[in-house]
């Protein structure tokens, strides 16, 4: 103790010649100085908004839209209100942005491993798909994957049909609703239940094997359960799930589902875009695993396959994911391209037409900056909570 | 801590982009010794890049009567391509002077956008253009038709209007610029395509076969379309209102680019000599030369032969005058008089 108060004795001799209250002082001012910039810039522009008669605030979240969008995970009609637009938007730029992501990432693992391939025609072929992919711009792949493709479908009244009421056109692709009557909640149910039993199973499974070296058929056997138990509980409560199939009437299909083909193009393309950096990520993280990993397992007589399943890709995964993240981030990103193609995302819908009709520039930029930077740092967060799990583990 | 502070003041400072001050547009334009003038990005008749590559249209001509008006010499303007979605930013924020682009005179933009119009130099209406193979003859049979338009214009809001009033479905394709909603009617991507109606007669010429496409007889809506200026810059609002009401008077009058010179040395018309800045106010109320208009007429031209040579008979759109003919010929076009 008598210690610590000599340390501290030489501190008190004068203010400035202390580091840490010197640093924190500057601090202060620095911050000071930002906030008082911020509150200027942010008085002035309310300012100069009001002097040319420019509305400001956010009460017009709350008037009527009056315009249509074409497609809506959420019941929206003209009559709904412009803070409806924005979540119409943001939920169109969530879907396409995650359907985009997982086949991006599985056509990039596909393509990844192709390269490495001994083959030597695989691998040629997977280095042209990363060469054209990504050296042509995005923006002319989605307008090549709409208007190139939107020509080649027939015309509603020439549909190409399917089994089962699907149908393909122009529009989009028509398939049969799904319409759950009563009984139908037990099906779901009974999934839930299967996708539990299956994640017992696999820790089981993986325990015995520990434990007496043998192999249980984890793959096929959950496989088996959870598509045949569901479907056996189907059966059994007398198939209560209707179908809404489309039918074609006037000009075009009614009734059903339909996949838009602005949707398709738009998630095509960012997919293959994307993919093709995938690939390159891919490939160097299999790369950076030493080749002596390879023979080792070899050597225990491990198969190709597993060896890549158990032994590459786990580690390959930790170079991988940090890169994977910053692509899946672009992909969001650049799903902002979509109003070209007439896709109605958070940019087409609201910081389009929205922001047309009300003029609020200032508001609905700001918002829509807001979504995005909160959606980069969402899937950032949540890639490195994967990467931390990922991480070598030593033991 | 301190890059997120930092990156709080910059969201701030960009937000703050447009607080430029509003100031004497008037002046500024004279100083800088031309006109930032925005445009379509390409709609033929009214604003678009002509075989030899220079801007040409109804809505051009107005800018390059102002900058007669201005400067005695009409080529000085510069153009600045704008979407129906940037323009009101683009003319808020500084960026342009003024805004001659096709564009509606409504309420809410008149009100809470701080614009100001200043004239309307067509009278228009929206329409609708179908594939002529749909056999279709009216706009009550489109029920449940797919509909392509271009984002950020009235024609979103009437479409809507129209289709709720007649009890009708529709699905609305909106595509950013005019030129994709054509390519995505041509695809097939929809059974309509729809605007105000000069457009639809100009995205017709555009299309690969013209004559497979047939614009429907009904006019849903009124829109008046004309120039634009920022709001609280009263001098510079005049400039812009009178240089187009030079070019109806001038038609009203008889006085075109071929006959002004003439005009100008031997008429005893007293209306036509206030006109062309012999008597009366001149350029004076306007803080202009006092020759402003005689420049207008005679390097622009007067109201019909802008309308004649850009969209009517003289061009390949070839629209009829109807209601932008004079009130005295049976339209509405109407300027208050000069003097």
């Amino acid at each position: 103790m008598t210690d610590h108060t000599d340390e501290q004795a030489p501190a008190a001799a004068s203010f400035w010649r202390d580091p840490r209250k010197r640093a924190i002082v500057f601090q202060v001012i620095v911050l000071a100085i930002v906030l008082g910039l911020g509150a200027y810039i942010f008085h002035n522009t309310l300012h100069n908004l009001e002097k040319r008669g420019i509305s400001t605030g956010f009460a017009f979240l709350h008037n009527e839209a009056g315009f249509g969008i074409l497609f809506s995970l959420i019941p929206y009609d003209e009559t709904y209100t412009f803070g409806r637009t924005f979540l119409v938007g943001l939920l169109n730029t969530l879907l396409v942005s995650a359907i985009g992501i997982v086949l991006a990432t599985i056509l990039g693992f596909i393509v990844g491993v192709a390269r490495l391939s001994h083959n030597w025609i695989i691998s040629r072929l997977a280095n042209l798909y990363i060469e054209i992919f990504r050296n042509v711009p995005l923006l002319l792949q989605i307008l090549f994957w709409y208007f190139a493709m939107l020509p080649l479908l027939p015309h509603p009244r020439q549909s190409l049909a399917f089994e089962g009421g699907i149908f393909l056109n122009r529009r989009g692709l028509y398939l049969p609703a799904p319409v759950a009557e009563p009984g139908f909640g037990w099906v779901l149910v009974t999934l839930g239940l299967v996708i539990a039993a299956v994640v017992v199973l696999r820790r089981w499974a993986h325990r015995r094997q520990e434990a007496t070296w043998q192999i249980f058929p984890v793959f096929w056997t959950s496989l088996a359960l959870l598509i045949g138990l569901p479907l056996l509980s189907y059966g059994l409560l007398g198939a209560p799930l209707d179908w809404d199939y489309p039918a074609l009437k006037g000009f075009n299909f009614q009734g059903g589902m339909t996949v838009i083909p602005e949707l398709v193009a738009l998630a095509i393309a960012l997919a293959i875009y994307t993919a093709a950096y995938i690939a390159e990520i891919v490939r160097s993280g299999i790369q950076s695993v030493s080749h002596g990993q390879t023979e080792a397992a070899y050597a225990l007589g491990l198969k190709r396959g597993t060896t890549l399943r158990l032994v590459i890709i786990p580690q390959a995964m930790r170079v991988i994911i940090p890169q994977l993240t910053s692509q899946y981030l672009n992909l969001t990103k650049n799903s902002s391209l979509a109003p070209a193609i007439g896709y109605p995302d958070l940019v087409a819908v609201f910081a389009g037409t929205t922001l047309n009709q009300t003029g609020q520039a200032v508001e609905i930029i700001a918002m829509t900056m807001g979504v995005y930077l909160t959606l980069s740092l969402t899937i950032s967060a949540f890639m490195n909570w994967y990467n931390k799990r990922m991480a070598l583990v030593e033991r | 801590m301190m890059r997120k502070i930092f990156a709080a003041g910059t969201l701030l400072a960009v937000s703050a982009m447009p607080a430029a001050h509003a100031g004497a547009t008037l002046d500024a334009v004279k100083a800088k010794g031309f006109v930032q003038c925005g445009v379509s990005t390409g709609l033929p008749g009214f604003s678009a890049a002509n075989d030899k590559g220079q801007w040409a249209g109804l809505d051009v001509d107005v800018c390059r009567a102002v900058a007669a008006a201005v400067f005695g010499d009409a080529s000085k303007v510069k153009f600045t391509p704008l979407t129906a979605k940037e323009r009101f930013t683009a003319l808020q924020s500084g960026e342009i002077d003024m805004l001659s682009r096709n564009t509606t005179w409504t309420l809410t933009r008149d009100t809470n956008l701080g614009l100001n119009f200043a004239g309307v130099n067509y009278y228009d209406g929206q329409g609708f253009m179908v594939h002529k193979s749909l056999g279709v003859k009216s706009a009550k049979e489109l029920d449940g038709a797919a509909i392509c338009i271009q984002a950020g214009t009235t024609t979103e809001l009437n479409l809507a209007d129209y289709f709720r009033s007649n009890g009708m479905k529709y699905q609305a394709i909106t595509y950013d610029t005019s030129d994709e909603s054509v390519k995505g009617f041509e695809a097939g991507r929809c059974d309509v395509l729809t605007s105000d109606q000069s457009q639809l007669y100009a995205l017709r010429i555009k299309l690969k076969n013209p004559g497979s496409a047939v614009v429907l007889p009904e006019v849903i809506s009124k829109e008046p379309l004309g120039p634009v200026v920022r709001n609280g810059d009263e001098d510079w609002l005049k400039v812009v209102r009178w240089s187009l009401f030079a070019m109806i008077n001038a038609e009203e009058m008889g006085v075109t680019s071929k006959n002004v010179d003439e005009m100008r040395k031997t008429t005893k018309d007293p209306g036509k000599q206030r006109l062309l800045g012999l008597s009366g106010i001149k350029g004076q109320g306007l803080k202009l030369s006092d020759d402003w208009s005689y420049n207008i007429i005679k390097q622009v031209g007067n109201y019909s032969e802008a309308f004649e040579h850009n969209v009517g008979m003289g061009s390949p759109l070839k629209i009829a005058r109807g209601l932008n003919a004079l009130w005295s010929k049976g339209g509405i076009q109407y300027a208050p008089p000069i003097r």
